[in-house]
């Protein structure tokens, strides 16, 4: 029986997509689309904008992950002012950062993806949500939600609020940090600690449960690109960019972002807003698939050497031990996000700890200096990168955002092949296995609003079409 | 008649029911401050000439047809005037919404988000969206001045800095080019602003401004601070010799 399944709208993600399923004669998936169906268009309204403006418009893009584009505009305005900013300037976009990523990781794990971990992928639609998980588990959503306002709580501190602040500026950030936010900062971090503790424990002792997932869920070789200190320590702010392949043989290191055009190439599909960059190295826009390199939490691990704080290296080790030296499954992006959030936090507790922290000194000033600049931070999703181009004077006269949920474009549609193929027989959709498709973006926590620069949550829309490309079924879930 | 000051040649007005004494010239914003009436205004500025433009000063007149401006409208003996009629009350918030949706004022995003008088006033009025359609003109900032930005998507129109510039500071750099809805602002007859011989870079244009639309380079999202007082003491401090007062 062949045909095509859609699903649309994809739940519990950021944005808005779809997913087209295409069957063969026999009625096997032959190939798995993945729409990105919005757009919004910041490359071009930003242009005319003064170059100051930048962090905080761009941060618009986003209500998840603000701080992310805040750092990568502020980090491009650096670069046109040709400033290096003061080091407690660096200290407080590091806390922010670190902060954003508990945060972020906490919203994907607790509200987003621990209904389908904790309920069952096959639990009912109408309970498998949050509400569903603090019924039943009220101590883990409770957990989740702490550690959220803990994340959030230090991005405050930082930029002046928790969603759409504007302390950090081209030149450093825009007030020091007092000593009364600084203590009451730290003391939650012991809270903190506990709760990413107790939940990489509860999630390690589900994975068992999953051994089918963990084998389907974008299992496949591909590149892994991340931002990794020059030891080789995990990195989210500066360092160079590190590249891998599945068998951790070192493709490329220190790379500057700045240089990103000379090794990424950015392909455009017409069945969906989302652009696939790619490694310019094996692909071309001819076929970019050859170029296929993943991001965020799963690279981010892979590209490292170690974690740099005692308890998320003890972490890593049990991780590698588990899925190997270059975990290679998109479902162990759930494993290495707690690893992070562990790891953030210890981070976290060593920053407050350094009175240096509170220096009032954090705003480089300079002109107009440059005419190109180039910021990259690592965004909870992934490597993030912001390109603007200037007049004389400052104005924006180019933009280009590469986000880290189209980096991941590739694979995300690679993964929801793999899904279908193992769990799609025929233009019948059951709910679990509808619900395996989308658990399988949600495993890279795709951030459609941002990778478009696109507004609005996430409905979920699959549609099964047949050889000749006529639809045969759709599911939608609003 | 308690708050009735008596002076020679007066003129008797009531404001809102409060009956005051007034002298010739004084408009009727003088007298209805002096009354501890709350008009609102965004063009009219102490220290600078009277310009009318902006609108939100209307009231109520006795007598009349139609809404007065309380900047630009002289008082007259036994003249009655009311202040916060519900009439009165929705023009202001017309007026405003036309102000948001003639221009690009995206406070979320704006140098003078929190420190702008147009987004307080917008609260002021209780304007909680704007029923007429955006306008969304297509002007380009103006940065080309090493210590000034001018946005005119951000400007209104309330000229609070060509007259700062012309009578304050005597350089006269600012002025109004074209008529009606086209009308637009200038520096030194259309150079841009880096470029104009006559700027004295005093920054008072930028410090008088209501809203967004002039700010000091370099500053974020926020981070515009205007000082609106500035003319009004220096008019004063020239004409009559009051220099303390300002810190």
């Amino acid at each position: 029986m062949h045909g095509t399944h859609v699903i649309d709208p994809v739940t519990r993600i950021e944005g808005h997509a779809k997913i087209t399923l295409r069957l063969d004669e026999q009625g096997t998936v032959d190939d798995a689309r993945f729409h990105v169906t919005e757009f919004r268009g910041f490359e071009d309204f930003c242009r005319g904008r003064p170059v100051t403006e930048m962090p905080a418009l761009t941060a618009r893009t986003c209500g998840i992950c603000p701080v992310s584009h805040l750092l990568a505009s502020a980090k491009a305005g650096d670069a046109i002012l040709a400033v290096a900013i003061p080091p407690a300037a660096e200290r407080l976009r590091r806390l922010a950062n670190l902060g954003q990523i508990v945060q972020s990781h906490a919203l994907s794990f607790f509200h987003l993806s621990a209904p389908d971990l904790l309920l069952g992928m096959d639990a009912a639609p109408a309970s498998r949500n949050l509400f569903g998980l603090a019924a039943s588990e009220p101590e883990v959503a409770r957990r989740g939600i702490r550690l959220r306002q803990f994340g959030q709580e230090i991005i405050e501190a930082v930029s002046g609020r928790r969603i759409h602040g504007s302390g950090i500026v081209a030149g450093g950030v825009a007030q020091p940090l007092s000593e009364e936010t600084r203590a009451a900062l730290r003391g939650w971090v012991g809270e903190a600690r506990t709760a990413a503790a107790d939940t990489l424990d509860l999630f390690v002792g589900l994975l068992d449960g999953f051994a089918r997932e963990v084998d389907s869920f974008g299992r496949f070789p591909s590149l892994y690109l991340a931002h990794c200190g020059a030891d080789g320590t995990w990195e989210h702010y500066g360092g160079g960019l590190r590249v891998m392949d599945e068998d951790g043989n070192v493709v490329a290191d220190g790379m500057d972002p700045a240089d990103y055009r000379s090794f990424l190439g950015e392909w455009g599909n017409e069945d969906s807003y989302l652009k696939s960059p790619y490694w310019k190295a094996l692909a071309s826009d001819d076929d970019p698939m050859p170029g296929i390199y993943r991001v965020g939490p799963l690279a981010r691990l892979n590209v490292c050497d170690a974690m740099g704080t005692p308890e998320a290296d003890a972490a890593l080790a049990a991780y590698r031990e588990r899925a190997g030296r270059v975990a290679s499954s998109s479902f162990y992006y759930h494993y290495a996000r707690l690893i992070e959030v562990l790891g953030c936090v210890e981070q976290i507790d060593g920053l407050l700890a350094d009175d240096a922290i509170t220096d009032p000194h954090v705003r480089a000033d300079a002109g107009i200096n440059r005419s190109r600049g180039v910021g990259a931070s690592e965004a909870p999703r992934g490597t993030l990168f912001h390109d603007y181009e200037v007049d004389a004077h400052g104005v924006i006269t180019g933009v280009n955002m590469l986000i880290a949920t189209g980096q991941n474009n590739l694979a995300m549609n690679r993964t929801v092949l793999q899904i279908a193929r193992e769990f799609v027989t025929g233009p019948e959709i059951p709910d679990g296995v509808l619900n395996r498709i989308e658990a399988g973006i949600r495993a890279f926590d795709p951030c459609l609003s941002c990778s478009t620069h696109a507004l609005g949550q996430m409905p979920f829309f699959v549609r099964v079409v047949g050889p000749d490309g006529s639809p045969l079924a759709e599911v939608r879930r609003d | 008649m308690a708050n009735r000051r008596a002076r020679p040649n007066g003129l008797n007005v009531t404001i809102d029911g409060v009956e005051m004494s007034a002298v010739e010239g004084e408009s009727v914003l003088d007298v209805a401050r002096r009354a501890g009436a709350a008009i609102p205004t965004l063009c009219y500025l102490d220290g600078l000439s009277v310009h009318g433009g902006c609108r939100v000063c209307l009231v109520e007149v006795d007598g009349e047809h139609a809404p007065r401006l309380a900047c630009s409208t002289p008082v007259t003996d036994e003249m009655e005037v009311r202040t916060a009629t519900e009439a009165i009350t929705e023009h202001r918030r017309i007026v405003v919404e036309l102000l948001f949706a003639e221009g690009n004022h995206i406070c979320a995003v704006c140098v003078s988000n929190g420190s702008c008088e147009l987004q307080d006033l917008a609260s002021e009025v209780g304007m909680d969206h704007v029923r007429f359609p955006y306008q969304y003109p297509d002007r380009a900032a103006d940065a080309s001045h090493p210590k000034y930005v001018f946005d005119p998507q951000r400007c209104i129109l309330c000229t609070r800095c060509v007259r700062a510039c012309a009578e304050i500071e005597g350089a006269h750099v600012w002025d109004v080019a074209a008529r009606g809805a086209d009308s637009y602002l200038v520096t030194e007859l259309n150079l841009p602003w880096g470029e104009a011989p006559s700027c004295t870079w005093c920054g008072k244009c930028v410090t008088v401004c209501p809203t967004g639309a002039l700010a000091f380079k370099g500053r974020a999202i926020g981070e515009m601070e205007h000082d609106t007082d500035l003319v009004g003491f220096l008019a004063r401090a020239r004409t009559e010799g009051e220099w303390e007062g300002r810190s």
